[in-house]
């Protein structure tokens, strides 16, 4: 029942401007990711939404109403804590009732509406004990229960699954998204795994340094990613990055001349580079890349990684930058120390200018 | 202002374990630099564990004898007490010296105002340092360190020190002779603000986060959050308390004057030794009646006073 909006939002602490002239709208009923590195700002967005951060400059808005003023308590959203936060000297049951107490609601309707939740979650059979006496999962799903509970406008996640085993948080995720789309709620979820973000987000924002980098649905982020560091950030591993330079040719052609050799260039992406000799950063993923003797870049193999159904083999170029290839398991693996030769597949090829911000194909070509 | 409640009275001794009777574990015996064999290790260890008991027993039997032999001379007739050598225990023990010393001594009425004082003691102690440690934890204001720098600073502070001000205060606020004289001086603690902040301060602060958005204030979450998770300190604080204002002595003596309607039982005590019921052993069966609350509630929360002593000795 709430959009949340952020409005040219700063916060600093001290010199540090932890979140930086952050501009962003959370649909009504979305789950959006806020995706970033450790120390990125995400934790600090998401506490201002809550009222635990002064919001130094810009607005934060839920609903229609501008909330930098407004209490916590007042602006009716539920966090899930990374440390879960539970009351460590009360049951599940109380836990789970806590929010309700302090809203009126009468005892009975809070002990039905705990029950009720504790049922959703699987909860029922631990109504009775202390979160000491829980696992690490259940322990979550309390959490989450908590914030559930009480129907607010919005959840706030802060990274709720990290401290799980990596089994539960597949599990977790999947059942975070389950419930979020029951209920429509509109959610902000921060985390910095980005396999995370890809399969729960219906849109991804990620941040770095405190600045926005860039919004978009998981796919489009992965196709499309609007500049270096969003490209090297998702996927994993990430996007290669290789430097070099544009060379226009007598031919016609373009291409990007390396360190490790020259990759021609194909329509559209040809048409980004028109200046000779532009600096120019080449991005590439793994799955994009082929070890073939007519392959345009040389390297040597540095690392073979078994992946069981695929193979990562790294490479590192003429300049030592590394690059990864992904092959299928099947495939001819080279032997450590080879010299080979990678094929780029140029539609695959993404381009970045010097600084990180993506060359825009020009759709007239 | 504020100041520690001493333990004057010689009551107190006796019931407290000495410092050093109870030894810590020594480390490893200078001069083991060769590494012992496993069976050589094993009997070292029972060894080890033998003289630390023996030393336990030895400690114990320091701190109880006084303890037991004030037990059985109170049991003594008067003339049994000059008997060399001493008596071990009481043959014939003489139990009307403790009706003697109750009615003759006005023990009821003692024992009653000292309940009075140590209620009020406690609980005042209690409430202002809940709140002004709580307030050091979990509230930004300004000059938090500087003055929570001076509440430490009035734990150097030996209550002798401010005994002549603090009278002249309460004489002056017309509170000689009464409860409020007796009480008012102790009604707050900088150790007592210490301890509690310091249990405060290991509740993590999501807590309280959490809590705010779910609309408690910070009155509501010390009450039902942060209280609740500091109890053994605040149990132990309880204690400590209850012994401080218990055992008083020296201020007691200064601002009841003869008023028996607030005398504390230590006053009592001293008090009995003038009277005509006055004999050693009726006494020290007053002493005995004196300290019995103190021992009750020492078995009663041994397990918290131990935790609370060893609470940041580990760590
Ligand atoms: N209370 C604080 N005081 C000072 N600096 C802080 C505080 N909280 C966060 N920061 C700084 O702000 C930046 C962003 O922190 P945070 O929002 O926690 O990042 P994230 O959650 O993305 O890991 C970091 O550089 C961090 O050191
Ligand atoms: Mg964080």
């Amino acid at each position: 029942m709430a959009q949340i909006v952020f409005d040219q939002v700063t916060k600093r602490y001290g010199d540090v401007r932890a979140v930086d002239d952050l501009s962003l709208a959370v649909g009504d009923g979305e789950l959006l990711v806020l995706l970033g590195p450790s120390g990125c700002g995400k934790t600090t967005a998401l506490r201002m939404v809550a009222g635990l951060e002064v919001v130094d400059e810009g607005t934060v808005a839920i609903g229609d109403r501008v909330v930098n003023d407004v209490e916590p308590r007042d602006r009716d959203v539920a966090m899930v804590f990374q440390s879960y936060a539970l009351y460590p000297h009360l049951t599940v049951a109380k836990n789970l009732e806590f929010p309700l107490r302090q809203r009126g609601v009468p005892k009975e309707e809070r002990e039905r509406r705990a029950v009720d939740v504790a049922r959703t979650l699987g909860l029922e059979p631990f109504l009775g004990r202390k979160p000491g006496q829980l696992s690490g999962g259940q322990r979550q799903r309390v959490a989450l229960g908590r914030a559930i509970v009480r129907s607010p406008k919005a959840f706030l996640m802060d990274e709720p699954l990290s401290n799980l085993d990596a089994a539960l948080r597949v599990q977790t995720r999947a059942d975070i998204v389950a419930l979020q789309q029951r209920l429509g709620t509109t959610t902000i979820y921060v985390t910095h795994d980005q396999v995370e973000a890809m399969t729960m987000g219906h849109r991804i924002a990620v941040m770095d340094h405190g600045r926005l980098q860039q919004v978009a649905a998981p796919q489009e982020l992965y196709d499309r990613p609007g500049n270096s560091f969003v490209a090297a950030f998702l996927g994993s591993p990430g996007m290669n990055l290789i430097g070099g330079r544009v060379a226009v040719e007598a031919e016609g052609g373009t291409a990007i001349r390396t360190a490790a050799g020259d990759v021609l260039l194909q329509g559209a992406q040809a048409s980004v580079a028109s200046h000779h000799e532009q600096p120019v950063v080449l991005g590439v993923r793994p799955e994009h890349l082929r070890i073939s003797p007519g392959g345009a870049l040389e390297g040597t193999v540095l690392l073979v990684e078994l992946l069981g159904a695929e193979t990562q083999v790294i490479c590192e170029l003429a300049d030592h930058s590394r690059v990864v290839v992904r092959q299928q398991a099947d495939q001819a693996r080279p032997r450590l120390g080879e010299p080979v030769r990678i094929a780029v597949e140029p539609a695959a090829v993404h381009l970045f200018t010097e600084d990180g911000s993506r060359l825009e194909e020009k759709t007239a070509a | 202002m504020p100041a520690e409640p001493v333990s004057d009275a010689p009551g107190a001794a006796a019931v407290l374990p000495a410092e050093g009777a109870v030894p810590r574990p020594q480390g490893a015996a200078p001069g083991e630099a060769h590494r012992p064999t496993p069976r050589a290790g094993r009997s070292r260890r029972r060894l080890r564990l033998v003289a630390r008991y023996l030393l336990l027993t030895l400690g114990a039997l320091v701190v109880l004898l006084p303890v037991y032999l004030t037990v059985v001379n109170s049991l003594l007739p008067e003339p049994a007490l000059a008997h060399q050598p001493p008596y071990l225990y009481p043959s014939h023990a003489q139990w009307q010296n403790y009706s003697t010393a109750w009615v003759g001594g006005h023990l009821s009425i003692y024992l009653r105002n000292s309940v009075i004082q140590t209620a009020i003691i406690v609980v005042g102690q209690l409430v202002t340092s809940i709140l002004a440690a709580y307030a050091f934890a979990f509230l930004r204001f300004p000059f938090r360190r500087t003055l929570f720098l001076l509440f430490l600073s009035t734990l150097m502070i030996p209550f002798e020190v401010t005994l002549i001000t603090n009278l002249d205060t309460i004489t002056s606020l017309g509170w000689y002779n009464t409860f409020a004289g007796l009480t008012v001086p102790f009604l707050a603690t900088g150790f007592g603000t210490f301890l509690l902040r310091q249990a405060f301060l290991q509740i993590p602060r999501d807590l309280q986060e959490a809590a705010a958005l779910d609309g408690y204030g910070h009155w509501r979450f010390m009450t039902r959050v942060a209280v609740p998770l500091a109890r053994p300190s605040v149990a132990a604080l309880a204690v400590f308390s209850f012994l401080g204002a218990w055992n008083q002595y020296l201020w007691p003596l200064v601002v009841t004057g003869n008023n028996n309607a607030v005398r504390t039982v230590q006053i009592g005590l001293k008090l009995l030794v003038g009277t005509n019921v006055s004999s050693v052993n009726v006494t020290l069966a007053g002493t005995v009646i004196a300290v019995t609350p103190l021992l009750i509630l020492l078995i009663v929360f041994q397990k918290q006073l131990v935790r609370s002593l060893t609470a940041g000795a580990v760590k």
